[in-house]
């Protein structure tokens, strides 16, 4: 009895240890598009400040060089198209070094792709208090591009949800905080 | 970068008195913001309508091309047709690309004999070319620019410098960062110091597909600067012109100065 009741305090003691890092997860949906011709979206995640500079970017997915056209089975240097996130690319993109560690990701297909966050991890480590906005943009090959954003404070107060929906090229987005 | 060919002087002269009339000198970018190590192609002509080749093209040899780190890189497959001259460039350095058609000639109207006659060409070949015994002989030196920019990655500014010499513009905006709905400034020099109460002129691309021209008529302020907030994203050509009587040829007696860019906005 004694024993579990330790037990129990330090499971406790942990799982309240793990409630103390602040937490953000992020759903991306890319929809599913019935169109003539699909490729899968080049889509960049990030936390940007009132001035619309970038505080950290969470994730870049884009067709990693070397990789295979779909439609031709040709090699194709795929970042030569992120200029095409043009937000993206204007903020951060441009002035950064390809692949960046921990961001770059190959494209995903339709569906929703949820990416956690604790402030231990880098992306959020040097995140300090203050007014952000997720933002999420995609953009497709012959097809369209779309930007979301959802306001949010770092960090966050209490547990909190917040969610926004594209129009075309981006399904439901979501964010959970937790203090 | 090439030596200069009296006869494509003379082209270019003559593209400049037109586009002094009426046509339009333009360089036009396949692309002007990119990643890196990526290639552009880029035409050149003249023509009312932007941004259209139905008149003539622009030489390519007074073609001056900065890279980012200043050097001067060649362009490859160049070739000039009915319409339009175009070459390829390729941005292997990271940073901005300045491409510039840089034209100086002289014009003249005498009279010989009782008859008007006019020449264009260089200032070597004045006294070889007009008679000694012309009559009411007024030259006039024309100098002008035609740009347009490209960059591959991070934007820089070391092919943005100028030379002190003519009509230039010094983008207080990058001229590869510009957005719809938000402002860019560009300060005009003459000869390296600020133009002021020049009058620009700002024509938005597609052109010929709309009853008007749309043209935004700006005047620089003191210190030669204009603002412009984008209406919408596309290609905008950008004209300013003026004449005076800072002339560096001797028998010279006025100075027509001008300059034109393209630039790509964005939409947000």
């Amino acid at each position: 009895m004694q024993l579990r009741q330790k037990l129990f305090a330090a499971l406790a003691a942990l799982v309240a240890g793990g409630a103390n890092a602040a937490g953000l997860n992020v759903g991306v949906e890319i929809p599913k598009l019935d169109v003539a011709e699909y490729h899968r979206p080049y889509v960049a995640v990030w936390v940007e400040r009132p001035d619309n500079s970038v505080a950290t970017n969470l994730a870049v997915w884009y067709q990693q060089k070397g990789g295979k056209d779909a439609a031709t089975g040709k090699q194709e240097h795929g970042s030569k198209w992120l200029a095409d996130l043009r937000q993206w690319w204007r903020r951060s993109g441009r002035s950064a070094s390809l692949p960046i560690d921990g961001v770059s990701g190959a494209t995903r297909p339709a569906g929703v792709h949820t990416l956690n966050f604790d402030d231990k991890q880098p992306q959020l480590a040097a995140l300090k208090p203050g007014k952000y906005a997720l933002v999420v943009e995609a953009a497709r090959e012959v097809g369209g591009r779309e930007l979301v954003r959802i306001p949010f404070d770092w960090p966050p107060a209490q547990a909190q949800h917040a969610d926004t929906k594209g129009e075309t090229e981006i399904g439901k987005v979501s964010i959970d905080l937790a203090p | 970068m090439k030596a200069l060919r009296p006869l494509a002087v003379l082209a270019l002269g003559l593209f400049a008195a037109a586009a002094a009339h009426a046509h339009k000198s333009w360089l036009l970018p396949s692309a002007t913001v990119l990643t890196q190590d990526q290639w552009i192609t880029v035409d050149a002509a003249v023509s009312n309508d932007l941004f259209y080749f139905n008149h003539v093209p622009l030489r390519l040899d007074n073609l001056e091309i900065t890279a980012p780190d200043g050097s001067a890189p060649a362009p490859e497959n160049p070739f000039t047709g009915k319409f339009r001259s175009s070459f390829d460039l390729h941005l292997d350095k990271p940073g901005t690309y300045k491409l510039a058609l840089v034209n100086s000639g002289l014009f003249a109207s005498y009279e010989l004999n009782g008859e008007k006659k006019r020449w264009r060409g260089k200032a070597e070949d004045l006294a070889k070319d007009i008679p000694a015994d012309a009559k009411n002989v007024e030259i006039t030196q024309s100098a002008g620019r035609v740009e347009t920019f490209a960059t591959a990655g991070a934007p820089n500014d070391t092919a943005l410098k100028l030379t002190g010499k003519g009509l230039e513009l010094l983008p207080l905006t990058h001229p590869n960062d510009l957005f719809a709905g938000e402002a860019a400034k560009f300060r005009f020099l003459l000869d390296g110091r600020p133009a002021a109460d020049l009058a620009v002129e700002i024509v938005p691309g597609g052109s010929r597909w709309r009853n008007a021209q749309n043209e935004i008529a700006l005047k620089t302020d003191k210190n030669g600067e204009i603002s412009v907030t984008w209406p919408a994203a596309g290609m905008y050509w950008l004209e300013a012109a003026l004449q005076d009587k800072n002339v560096t040829v001797p028998r010279a007696t006025s100075r027509r100065a001008s300059y034109v860019a393209t630039f790509e906005v964005l939409a947000p």
